[in-house]
């Protein structure tokens, strides 16, 4: 009897207890990954053979430490944190427009950040020197947070009347405006010479492959700050589930928590397209899955979606790197091949809510 | 305590939907908003919740002027009642509830929510899912959730309010009088209700205050025995309406005839 007591008892229906303990699940799959990550490419240096080495105080031979420095490091920190900021900024957009199949990617964000980003790297030159050189290496991450600022604020404006978001309107605004998008992209990409058209294909698709610490010092900051800001909003995305009316009468100041949000979206979407490209698809899938597990409650959602959405990016990374080794694939290709019959699967499951 | 408009005048798009309204809601007291569809009910309450801003008047809420009361504030004294609420994500019916859990609660937040969902008919309720409950399901999960914001009728700042749009539109006749006895005890105990109603029955039996409404008008104010009349609905409705009249055959249900104490037994 005094056991019993003693076990408090659970309020059924509360999900947070299996949103915490996958946290920390979701911690040391990342931490495993991050390992994998490191030991894995086309040399053979191992990281834990690196760790234990370094714990028992050998030296590492040069040309390892120079691997992992200059090139592995590099491309694993990129991953984290595009991937953390690919999923929270999905998690982020599907609780904005109270709809799951919300992602930068689908609805033309990621396509404006990349609009911006290949404007800076082909007309860039006929800046002024005096302007480039005050913008200098920022001038292409400051483009794709343009681009994806004002994709979504246009997005969000044209799907939004009268405090309600309609989920047709914004799907097709969002399907208009990435035609849009594409088509002014290639009306730049025209006036592209030879190097400038490697350094596009390069956004197209994605890729890890070009990351470097002065890349990751641009964006690195953007996109930190952006994560740590979003739990702030979980609850306030939790009230705009309820509508935003409803949300307004249960105290929340609704128009902060929607700016905050699509100014945190369009950051974190905007700094991980300038540093990685566009990679679609981790915004929706990895939102989702949490959801079934853990439920929609988003003081865990945020948080697990970018610890899943880290390694799912590391994952989707060493598998582009693998199957046509020594090549590697764009990692958006895998991203892709993966995510799109899922996204289809939440589409079909979820064809009741659209067609209401 | 009270609710006070004066002179309310709202516009949406091109069209005047309420024309220089007054109402007057006491603490301690049902009042009922009634008329018939497109008369402009629930447009009053979502002016007098702020969730449209009238292009004139005044509302004072407990002798403070709401215009100047920030969200927060405001939702520590009252809380309101939609018509639908549709999710889109697959929350539980005990995490709807904590989302009306705002304020800060002096003990047990967990027990609070099982006592909401007592409270309106769903005793272990808290782990469904909520798109796989019954409509009328959904709206009491809601009114908990309004409850919970809420939940004591006198708080440290005065009376806290009720606002209902249609608090029984999808429920059984049982559930109607549950939930009309709950919002009435509500009110018993010192807090304020203010409910859009479109049963006529359920308006005479718990209302202590009505205003009839017709085309952004009020068309009368004051206890139930006053507005409810056969000239005023008659009016109103714009069909011949008659009180207290017992049609000659055929089968006829009052909520009326069904009896106090229901809600002990559901």
């Amino acid at each position: 009897m005094a056991m019993l007591e003693a076990t408090r008892v659970r309020l059924a229906g509360d999900r947070s207890h299996i949103g915490r303990r996958l946290a920390a699940l979701l911690f040391l799959l990342l931490i495993v990954m991050s390992l994998l990550s490191l030991g894995h490419g086309a040399s053979g240096v191992s990281a834990t053979q690196m760790l234990l080495d370094w714990l028992a105080g050998r030296e590492a031979a040069q040309v390892d430490r120079i691997i992992m420095h200059s090139i592995r490091l590099p491309r694993l920190l990129t991953g984290l944190l595009v991937g953390a900021a690919l999923a929270v900024s999905g998690a982020m957009m599907q609780g904005l427009f109270r709809n799951p199949l919300a992602d930068p990617g689908l609805l033309g964000v990621s396509a404006g950040a990349s609009l911006g980003a290949i404007s800076a790297i082909v007309l860039g030159g006929a800046l002024p020197p005096a302007i480039a050189a005050l913008t200098g290496w920022h001038l292409v991450p400051i483009a794709a947070f343009a681009g994806s600022w004002v994709a979504m604020f246009t997005l969000y404006g044209i799907a939004t009347r009268q405090g309600r978001t309609s989920v047709a309107t914004m799907l097709l605004a969002g399907i208009a405006m990435s035609a849009m998008i594409a088509a002014l992209s290639g009306l730049i990409i025209y006036r592209a010479d030879d190097q400038q058209l490697r350094d596009l294909t390069f956004w197209s698709l994605g890729s890890l492959a070009g990351a470097s610490w002065a890349k990751i010092a641009v964006a690195g900051p953007v996109i930190a700050l952006a994560l740590a800001l979003s739990p702030l909003l979980a609850r306030g995305l939790n009230g705009l589930a309820l509508g935003e009316a409803a949300a307004a009468h249960v105290g929340l100041h609704v128009q902060r928590v929607k700016t905050a949000a699509i100014l945190i979206t369009a950051a974190a979407t905007g700094a991980s397209v300038a540093i990685a490209g566009a990679i679609g698809f981790v915004g929706i899938v990895v939102p989702h899955l949490l959801r079934l597990i853990s439920g929609p409650d988003h003081r865990w959602l945020l948080v697990n979606s970018a610890l899943l959405g880290a390694s799912t990016l590391l994952a989707a990374d060493m598998v582009s790197r693998t199957i046509v080794a020594p090549a590697e694939l764009p990692i958006g290709i895998i991203t892709a091949l993966i995510g799109g019959p899922f996204f289809l699967w939440v589409l079909l499951s979820n064809r009741r809510v659209l067609d209401a | 305590m009270s609710l006070i408009a004066r002179d309310i005048r709202l516009k949406l798009g091109r069209s005047q939907i309420l024309h220089g309204l007054d109402l007057t809601a006491r603490a301690g007291r049902l009042t009922a908003i009634i008329g018939p569809n497109g008369s402009g009910k629930t447009s009053l309450l979502r002016a007098l919740t702020r969730e449209y801003l009238p292009d004139s008047g005044s509302i004072t809420l407990n002798g403070r002027d709401i215009a100047g009361l920030r969200p927060e504030m405001l939702a520590t004294i009252r809380a309101v009642l939609p018509q639908h609420t549709v999710l889109s994500f697959p929350f539980t019916a005990a995490e709807i509830i904590r989302i009306g859990l705002t304020a800060p609660v002096d003990s047990g937040r967990d027990r609070l929510i099982e006592a909401a969902l007592a409270k309106v008919g769903l005793p272990g309720y808290g782990g469904r899912l909520y798109q796989e409950l019954s409509g009328g399901e959904q709206q009491r999960v809601q009114l908990a959730r309004v409850l919970v914001q809420v939940w004591h009728p006198v708080g440290r700042g005065g009376p806290c309010w009720l606002f209902l749009d249609e608090p029984v539109s999808s429920l059984d006749i049982a559930h109607q009088i549950s939930v009309m006895e709950l919002a009435a005890d509500y009110a018993r105990q010192g807090g304020g209700v203010v409910a859009v109603m479109h049963d006529l029955n359920l308006t005479a039996m718990f209302a202590d205050h009505v205003l009839l409404m017709r085309d952004g008008r009020s068309l009368a104010e004051g206890p139930p025995a006053e507005v409810l009349t056969d000239h005023l609905l008659s009016t109103a409705y714009g069909c011949r309406l008659r009180v207290n009249h017992t049609p000659p055959d055929g089968v006829w249900i009052l909520p009326q005839a069904v009896g106090v104490g229901i809600a002990e037994r559901v």
